[in-house]
């Protein structure tokens, strides 16, 4: 009889560590508010059920926090409930695939950046196709990248570091945080835009790649300004320039690459809504509205703004405005990629 | 006395109701998702991270620390219990501790592991508040070239780990590194054994190699006849340690907590190595070498506090310089960004309540958790009471939710299976799954900082020698095998000498 009250005990308490590990693992939804079936059939229904939000990369990164940005507000306006995913791997091929597969119901999204023009580039037998695959839904923000150097590294300026590293292109490190990362891009962009080759060093993530630059142990690197501002500011890092059209808040004192005399190094981390082909355009015309109302969602601008970045304007949270700039960076990267002989598989 | 000043405003901080109250859910939470297997501390951060949005930055920093450490707290639990380590520090708990279980002195075994916990705990903060800066600075003079070194020594010191044939540990630490090796090679893109599945290109995750080869195993094993699984079941002796034990837990305790600090402050990888090193350093040191593998409690005391002391100092170069050592110290940079916060060396004058509140909520955070985690013991142990009909169905549906979670990805699922199923062929076999587990967490290690330093240094093998830390380091290595060979030496000669006469 004791045993069978205590094994009684011990199964509740089995149990009770069941519920916490299925909260954890479903929680993913984070705040999303449970607007339940305020849809109705006279909108067409959509959404009476959960919404899942691919996103391709780890939980915590900046794509995962800026999905987990939009998803309340756009949750809140759709009335339903948006989950969050984070399907990862092979640089955000594995979640653009499966979303690529879903069901063309609208109820599985992905949320992908920049990666999403590079993959024909950079893998074979990709599974699906970016133009052919996918309705776009919009554009979301466009996280800008920044050229920093070891703080004790010889030139001063961004034309000095171009005439630096063509002198000494056998010499120099360029610092990347893994092969179709951002910032590997951005630093093929560099060499193409300056006319050299350089000596990459690869690490996994952008954490390492920053701590060795900090340390000295490389040369330089271009990364977004969500890693590297606050380094940056502290001077524990030499910074050239900011690779967008128009300077960054944050760093009012940056010159933009077109300022500082490489007009030709423009480079953004894009990020997008995606849905799969076949999507009737009612339910995408949904999710861009809801997008937009996110976009313009004051908390939503706040918290970009904190992360360097800004929602983009309207007119580009929009289905042709998203085609559009894939169009463009397919055919960038596809040449840029080819000419520097890089292939992921 | 600056120091004190300090102090007195990071409790002053980290003492206000709801900090307290928040360090408390961080531990809570912490110990629970470091009991279950496979829900690791970065998908929790990750998960709460837009939670904390709403507070007081502290008091999010502090919750989302108080889950980091408090994970590292509570991985140890399984790992004791039921041999189901969730990290590569619990991998090395398993080893004695799931031996003391089967002898029926899990309670000893927690109870060694937490107050290692608390006591490293303890030390590795005051550590933190006494030298953060000068520290990390040292510990940016690592370079790829001396985290090989490193590595490589950790290995050589390691292999102690492994007890029984020389021979088949190597197979086991070879089999490990080449299981390490899958997935796409971070230097050229090229997929390694990923055999046209792109769900394997980031690697196998080591949570479902652990599970898989300890745990599931494990379950095999205990299934094959009746009496084993009886043995695991019936006989709880004592629930807290004796004083034997006590005495014999105060030097792993010390060790683990110097050992476990120092490599803690390494940005690249440092953590990793802590529990290993303290393992096989206690082992060899031991008078008791032939319990090691069979329940000997310093094996528990001296790994479970160098992974407590690493955990706590790896916050370092996230607090002094804003670089994240972990994924988890990835997610906090975020935190702090969200917060309006730029993480950088700035934070320490910029926001001095914060810094400081923050380290003295960690204090805070350790008491809560040998507060909590003392008389949870108990409970824990009675599971063991569990008909394991019961229990292992539920293990095995825990340890499936678990890796699933990772990265919602059936890989993870389908890994338990195949290393659940080769871990009991090894077994069978006589070979042990701990260098296997070696090889698989410090092989790719090696490999990325000996091909990146070769990188740098553009071919020029030379830097491991001029650089003077890899130097020393190597130096250490080769002493390192010196002293391990000796004794074989000496009684080849002897042998020799014997037969010469």
């Amino acid at each position: 009889m004791r045993t069978t009250s205590r094994y009684r005990a011990a199964a509740r308490m089995i149990a009770a560590i069941g519920v916490v590990s299925l909260v954890a693992a479903c929680s993913g939804s984070g705040g999303a508010p449970g607007g339940g079936a305020t849809g109705g059939a006279a909108t067409g229904g959509y959404p009476d059920q959960n919404i899942t939000f691919v996103v391709p990369f780890s939980a915590g990164g900046p794509t995962d926090t800026v999905t987990r940005m939009i998803a309340e507000p756009m949750a809140a306006k759709l009335g339903g409930k948006i989950v969050v995913q984070n399907v990862e791997g092979a640089g955000g091929t594995v979640g653009a695939g499966e979303v690529a597969r879903a069901e063309p119901d609208g109820y599985t999204v992905l949320m992908h950046h920049i990666g999403m023009s590079t993959a024909p580039a950079l893998y074979q037998n990709l599974g699906y196709k970016p133009l052919e695959s996918f309705e776009m839904v919009g554009l979301v923000t466009e996280v800008p990248m920044t050229i920093v150097a070891r703080k004790d590294f010889e030139p001063a300026t961004l034309q000095d570091l171009v005439t630096y590293v063509k002198a000494n292109a056998n010499k120099v490190t360029l610092a990347n945080a893994g092969i179709g990362a951002a910032s590997h891009l951005c630093g093929l962009l560099f060499q193409t835009a300056a006319g050299v080759k350089l000596q990459e060093v690869p690490y996994e993530g952008t954490g390492p790649a920053l701590t060795d630059l900090v340390g000295g142990q490389v040369d330089f690197m271009c990364d977004q300004t969500t890693n590297t501002s606050g380094q940056i500011s502290a001077g524990e890092v030499k910074a050239y320039a900011v690779t967008t059209p128009e300077r960054v808040k944050s760093l009012p004192d940056l010159p933009t690459t077109t300022e500082a005399g490489l007009p030709k190094l423009q480079v953004s981390v894009w990020h997008g809504l995606y849905v799969p082909k076949g999507t009737p355009q009612e339910v995408v015309q949904k999710l861009t509205e809801a997008l937009k109302v996110a976009l313009a969602d004051q908390k939503v601008i706040d918290q970009m703004a904190k992360l360097g970045t800004a929602p983009v304007p309207a007119e580009d949270a929009t289905p042709q405005a998203h085609r559009a700039k894939l169009e463009e960076q397919l055919g960038t990267w596809a040449k840029v990629i080819a000419d520097a002989g890089v292939k992921a598989s | 006395m600056e120091l004190l000043d300090n102090l007195a405003l990071g409790f002053s901080t980290a003492l206000l109701v709801q900090n307290v109250l928040y360090c408390f859910v961080g531990v809570l939470l912490g110990t629970a998702v470091g009991v279950l297997p496979g829900i690791g501390p970065t998908a929790t951060v990750a998960m709460l991270l837009p939670i904390t949005f709403n507070f007081e930055p502290v008091t999010a920093l502090i919750m989302l620390a108080g889950i980091y450490y408090g994970a590292q707290y509570g991985g140890s639990t399984t790992a004791i219990l039921i041999n189901l380590p969730g990290e590569s520090s619990a991998a090395v708990t398993a080893l004695d501790g799931h031996e003391m279980a089967r002898q029926g002195r899990a309670g000893a075994a927690l109870a060694a592991a937490a107050i290692g916990s608390f006591i490293a705990g303890t030390v590795a903060t005051v550590a933190l508040a006494v030298a953060a800066p000068p520290l990390a600075r040292v510990a940016l003079q690592f370079g790829a070239a001396d985290y090989f070194s490193l590595v490589l020594l950790g290995l050589i010191v390691s292999i102690a780990l492994a007890r029984g044939s020389a021979l088949k540990a190597l197979a086991m630490i070879a089999l490990g590194v080449l299981l390490g090796t899958v997935g796409q090679d971070i230097y050229t893109g090229t997929p390694r054994f990923v055999f046209d599945q792109r769900e394997l290109y980031g690697g196998i995750d080591f949570v479902s190699v652990a599970v898989g080869m300890f745990g599931v195993a494990e379950i095999l094993r205990n299934l094959e006849n009746e009496q084993t699984r009886t043995a695991v079941v019936s006989k709880v002796k004592n629930l807290w340690p004796t004083r034997e034990d006590r005495r014999r837990i105060v030097g792993p305790i010390l060790r683990g907590t110097g050992l476990g600090a120092a490599l803690g402050v390494l940005p690249g990888g440092g953590h990793v190595l802590a529990s290993f090193t303290s393992y096989a350093v206690e082992k060899r040191i031991s008078k008791r070498q032939q319990e090691f593998g069979r329940g000997a409690i310093e094996g528990v005391a001296g790994p479970e506090s160098a992974n407590n002391a690493a955990a706590q100092t790896s916050f370092i170069p996230l607090l002094t310089l804003g670089l994240p050592a972990h994924p988890v110290m990835a997610l906090m940079v975020g935190a702090f960004i969200v917060h309006g916060i730029t993480p950088g060396p700035n934070v320490i004058t910029d926001e001095p309540a914060l810094f400081w509140g923050l380290i003295a909520s960690m204090w805070i955070g350790n008491v809560l958790l040998v507060l909590l985690n003392l008389p949870l013991i108990g409970v824990w142990v009675r599971m063991l009471r569990i008909p394991y009909q019961v229990l292992f169905p539920m293990i095995i549906l825990f340890a499936a939710i678990g890796t699933y979670s990772l990265g919602f990805n059936a890989y993870d699922v389908y890994a338990i299976v195949f290393f659940g199923i080769l871990g009991y062929v090894l077994i069978k076999c006589g070979c042990e799954p701990a260098p296997l587990l070696l090889g698989f967490v410090l092989g790719p290690l090696l490999e990325e900082n000996l091909r990146r330093a070769l990188i740098i240094s553009r071919g020029d093998a030379s830097v491991f020698l001029t650089r003077p830390i890899s130097a020393v380091l190597l130096a250490l290595a080769v002493a390192a095998l010196v002293v391990a060979a000796l004794p074989t030496i000496r009684k080849r000669r002897e042998i020799m000498f014997a037969e010469e006469e």
